[in-house]
């Protein structure tokens, strides 16, 4: 059997157990996105050099007894957000091409801590600004289940390399269901976890209030290996959690009696796949079977949550992004060409209205500084992150304010209120991750409020800050696969974990690798 | 006080707080480093980097606004204020909009030389904001080669709003100086001018009375009686509000104020524009010139999109902190002003010589005065002996070499007529070039007490020498023996003049 087909914990104990080294085990992921990235662009940047240096380094370690991370020598690709000193970090976006943070993130810190590999960077939706990946400024990922098909996003990359076996483990973030869509899109299991449960420091942030980082994996027992590695708190993210991280993965195997599961209404309503309705159906059973109660609950405010997820997100992302104004951070306009434009609109203004009223107007017509922060935002970002950053500075505005960004957070605590309800007769909800199975790559591009609707089940956990796991629970007649999420209350990871974890040891959707089957 | 006008100011004044390290991250706040070498992620605004708030920060303008009597928010947040400035790294401030830290006090204050009565300045609310970085550029079009220090940026600095209040220039450079010396008292801020550590922004309008623009450019008949009482008493005219910025001295702040006045009465007369009839005009104070000029209307500036910083908890404040504060502060200027007049007998001048000195002389002043017995004797040498030896040696008074103690021992000397001012002020020399006692002082200085007989001899002998002298005193002439306490000195430097002149009086009339 294949090195690419063994779990990520399987890989760990062979390479513990002097079977593997960490050089082969990156060599065969390597030579695997040497096959298939061409046509998949999972990966931004693959450094092979750096991760096979890495590997050796810890080979070498290893080979004189010398006490190793959780995750020695397992390749893990981040997300193109998430700051690796020195490293490039462009967030896909034309803005940040030449980006080179200075520092680490918590999150690659503590990777790094743990002795991964880091393989290389993922793909994503410009600033994780999508649902299909399309938003890249540089190249658009493929479903590895179907080349014609997203794979989702906004961790397109993320969630696609774990589905074609070029990663085992990836790091994606999640700001209104970003892992988890993608995951189920592409027969992944990808966690959010409760917000402030993994450090955001470094982290380019897109809505600090939703963002948080996530594993993806092959399965739930992988993404606990990995979450308990990510987890815990950062006392330079002063919005993380104080509280110890439980031993996911020594825990994962233990079963949930008594499970009492909450079947959203909501979340199977119009608009809902018929293909998708009957996997998710199905999987309700399947833990029916396992022992679990299922029952019914409401989550009334539901059909507010993407109304509410495209104020609060937008408002947010539109004072985040204002750093990139050409001044201190990324892309700045061509100077000299601005300036011989100005040149010439000023001689042409002057003939046109005299000199004594250009005297009087010049200023007004030409700032310079105005029109180096003008363009070089026109230019360096794409047009779906320029929607949201007026969508945003319009909500702010004084005069909407209140209408808009105001009442948003008020219906934002209505929707958690509405989860802290269902957690009172339930532990765990579940449903769809999404609507359809992944869709065709175009199919949603020109219609922004048709791809805002893709995040339909999963912006409710961003707004009330509760963790949510996405399996794949079944695959379409197209071979496309469908996806579960879970739901748990805040801080309720492991039993998410556990849960997920009872599902995927009876049943092998989670198995399937694209590319490989 | 004849202005057919009332002046109507209220100030903005930006506090730099005297902390070690920055307010959302630990870079050094310390002025004057090169460019840019004070600096790191978080407070160059880097893409991913989060801000972590300084407690110290928080602490200090706690301190602060408990001073100033104003209510503390039992729970407070954090706004982000939306511009673009190329000295604003992340493209927003973080500061404190809707839900301050703290609103609603007062700081009292009053002119020793009675120029105005006193009164209570309210402050409108006091918040914590970071600063932003310096720009400097070239004003010209284009080719401007401008440069960015960030040092500064995220510098933490208490905005401190008052209410309109003062009426006139020296209220505005007065509540300053009251307020500087609270800071510095406080201990929160070095209020560094030239630093930048105290910046101030006045807000100025006139209140006219209804008919004082058909009084005449030279405001024939004085309406102040009337409206130098009310703030917007009815009958009067409010004019537009001008901001003036750039005053880089209490001082520059008066003459920008009083000239500002004068000018808007000026335009009033000529305009009759009322306030609303403008919008709110932006003037910068040029000290050389010594006038105002406008500066460029931003239309939209205005909007700074302020809403919540999703990177910072919310802060509470629990009652029991501001109690522990409160009572952990010192004595306050004003309180130890009135405690120096009240219980020392020193009159409003002094005291306020003295408190404006700071808390450590206040100290080395009252533990003088207590051991001495004698307020106002104490008083008098601080301000002219140690306080113009203090300025002469620099230094502190922590460490001059005369300390309270010894100063009450010499004092004490002084109101036993043991010495008279001249032979104090050379022992008072001896102990602070030789840093010992007064006894030690005296006794190098051979000062010895003359025995009374001695001096009896020594008065009868020079009333004998001088009988002109003798007959002017017995004549009713009592300061002709003046004229003897010269001699008496040269024949024995130790004779006190006093008891020298008592006795040639008294030893004249003796012989009547």
């Amino acid at each position: 059997m294949s090195l690419l087909r063994h779990s990520a914990t399987t890989l760990l104990s062979q390479m513990s157990d002097g079977k593997l080294s960490s050089v082969e085990l990156v060599q065969e992921y390597l030579e695997q996105i040497e096959r298939h990235d061409g046509r998949v662009k999972a990966f931004l940047r693959v450094d092979a050099a750096r991760a096979l240096k890495q590997a050796a380094a810890i080979d070498d370690r290893r080979s004189r007894g010398e006490s190793l991370g959780p995750l020695a020598g397992l390749p893990v690709a981040v997300k193109d957000l998430l700051c690796d000193e020195g490293q490039l970090c462009t967030c896909a976006s034309r803005m940040l091409a030449d980006f080179r943070p200075p520092y680490d993130s918590t999150v690659v810190a503590k990777l790094k801590a743990a002795d991964a590999v880091l393989l290389g960077r993922t793909n994503l939706d410009e600033f994780a600004m999508g649902g299909s990946g399309e938003n890249s400024a540089f190249q658009v990922t493929r479903n590895p289940w179907n080349l014609e098909r997203t794979p989702g996003g906004s961790s397109s990359g993320a969630a696609a390399c774990v589905a074609a076996a070029m990663a085992p483990l990836s790091i994606g973030s999640d700001t209104g269901g970003s892992i988890r869509q993608p995951a189920g899109l592409c027969g992944i299991t990808g966690l959010k976890p409760t917000y402030g449960r993994v450090s955001r420091y470094g982290l380019v942030a897109f809505a600090s209030s939703l963002d948080q980082v996530g594993p993806l994996a092959g399965s739930a027992e992988d993404a606990a290996l990995l979450l308990e590695v990510l987890a815990g708190h950062d006392p330079r993210d002063t919005t993380s959690i104080n509280a110890p991280v439980p031993r996911y993965s020594q825990t994962i195997g233990q079963p949930l009696a008594g499970l009492r599961l909450g079947r959203v209404r909501e979340h199977f309503g119009p608009g809902l796949d018929p293909e998708v309705s009957a996997a998710v159906e199905a999987a309700v059973e399947v833990y029916r079977s396992l022992g679990a109660t299922v029952c019914d609950v409401s989550l009334p405010h539901e059909k507010y949550g993407i109304a509410t997820y495209y104020i609060i997100a937008p408002s947010e992302a539109s004072s985040n992004l204002a750093r990139y104004d050409g001044v201190h951070y990324g892309y700045r306009t061509d100077e000299r060409a601005m300036h011989d434009e100005l040149a010439a609109e000023r001689k042409q203004l002057a003939a046109t209205i005299g000199k004594r009223d250009f005297d009087a107007q010049a200023d007004a017509v030409e700032n310079p500084l105005l029109r180096m922060y003008r363009q070089s935002r026109s230019e360096g970002f794409g047009p779906e992150v320029k929607r949201r950053i007026m969508l945003g500075t319009y909500t702010l505005s004084a005069g909407y304010y209140d209408a808009y960004y105001v009442k948003a957070l008020k219906v934002r605590r209505l929707i958690a209120n509405d989860y802290e309800a269902a957690f009172r007769s339930c532990d765990m909800l579940i449903g769809p991750v999404s609507p359809t199975p992944a869709f065709k790559i175009g199919e949603k591009h020109s219609d922004p409020l048709a791809m805002y609707l893709v995040d339909l089940y999963t912006v409710g956990a961003n707004l009330a800050g509760i963790p949510g796991i996405s399996i794949p629970c079944g695959r379409s007649r197209d071979g496309l696969p469908i996806g579960l999420q879970l739901q748990g209350p805040a801080m309720s990871e492991e039993r998410l974990l556990r849960s997920a974890h009872m599902f995927q040891r009876n049943t092998d959707w989670h198995l399937a690798r694209a590319l490989l089957d | 006080m004849t202005d057919p006008y009332m002046i109507v100011i209220g100030l903005e004044v930006h506090v730099q707080l005297a902390t070690e390290s920055k307010l959302f991250c630990r870079c050094s706040t310390a002025f004057g480093a090169p460019p840019n070498t004070q600096t790191c992620p978080v407070c160059i605004g880097m893409p991913g980097s989060l801000p972590v708030m300084n407690r110290r920060a928080f602490e200090l303008s706690m301190q602060t606004a408990v001073a100033l009597d104003c209510r503390i928010a039992p729970t407070t947040k954090w706004d982000r204020k939306n511009y673009y400035y190329p000295d604003l790294p992340k493209g927003y401030q973080i500061s404190q909009y809707d839900l301050p830290f703290s609103s609603h006090g007062h700081l009292d204050i009053s002119d020793p030389k009675g120029r105005f009565e006193p009164r209570r300045v309210g402050i409108e609310r006091a918040h914590l904001e970071e600063d932003a970085g310096k720009s400097l550029h070239d004003e010209q079009h284009g080719e401007a080669d401008s440069r960015i220090d960030l040092n500064r940026a995220g510098t933490p600095l208490l905005e401190i709003v008052t209410k309109p209040d003062m009426r006139s220039p020296l209220e505005a450079k007065t509540f300053l100086t009251e307020l500087k010396l609270l800071l510095t008292y406080l201990g929160v801020s070095d209020c560094n001018m030239q630093e930048g550590s105290l910046r101030v922004d006045a807000n100025i309008n006139l209140h006219v009375p209804e008919d004082g623009r058909a009084g005449g450019v030279s405001g024939a008949t004085p309406q102040s009686a009337v409206i130098g009482t009310a703030a917007t008493a009815a009958g009067t005219i409010a004019t537009p509000i001008v901001e003036i910025k750039n005053m880089n001295s209490f001082r520059a702040v008066e003459r920008a104020l009083e000239y500002e006045a004068k000018r808007q009465w000026e335009v009033w007369q000529e305009t009759g524009q009322r306030l609303g009839d403008a919008p709110k005009q932006t003037r910068g104070w040029d000290d050389a010139a010594g006038v105002t000029h406008g500066q460029r209307h931003k239309e939209d500036s205005s909007d700074y999109r302020y809403f919540p910083d999703p990177d910072l908890a919310p802060i509470t404040v629990a009652p029991e902190v501001v109690k522990k504060i409160r009572r952990g502060q010192g004595e306050r200027p004003a309180a130890l002003r009135s405690r120096l007049e009240q219980s020392y007998g020193i009159t409003p001048y002094d005291s306020d010589v003295l408190v404006s000195q700071g808390r450590d002389l206040v100290q080395y002043y009252l533990a003088a005065a207590d051991a001495c017995g004698d307020g106002k004797l104490a008083s008098n040498w601080l301000q002219q002996d140690v306080l113009r030896s203090l300025n002469e040696r620099g230094g502190t008074i922590g460490d001059f070499p005369v300390g309270p103690t010894a100063l009450a021992d010499l004092l004490s000397r002084v109101k036993r007529n043991e010495l008279d001012t001249n032979r104090a002020r050379q022992v008072f020399q001896k102990m602070l070039t030789e840093g010992i006692t007064a006894a030690a002082a005296v006794e190098a200085l051979g000062i010895k007490q003359v025995d009374e007989s001695e001096l009896i001899a020594l008065c009868r002998e020079l009333l004998a020498a001088n009988p002109k002298v003798a007959e002017d005193i017995r004549g009713g002439n009592d300061k002709a023996a003046g004229a003897l306490v010269g001699q008496a000195k040269k024949r024995n430097p130790n004779a006190n003049p006093g008891r020298v002149r008592e006795l040639c009086v008294e030893l004249a009339k003796e012989k009547m």
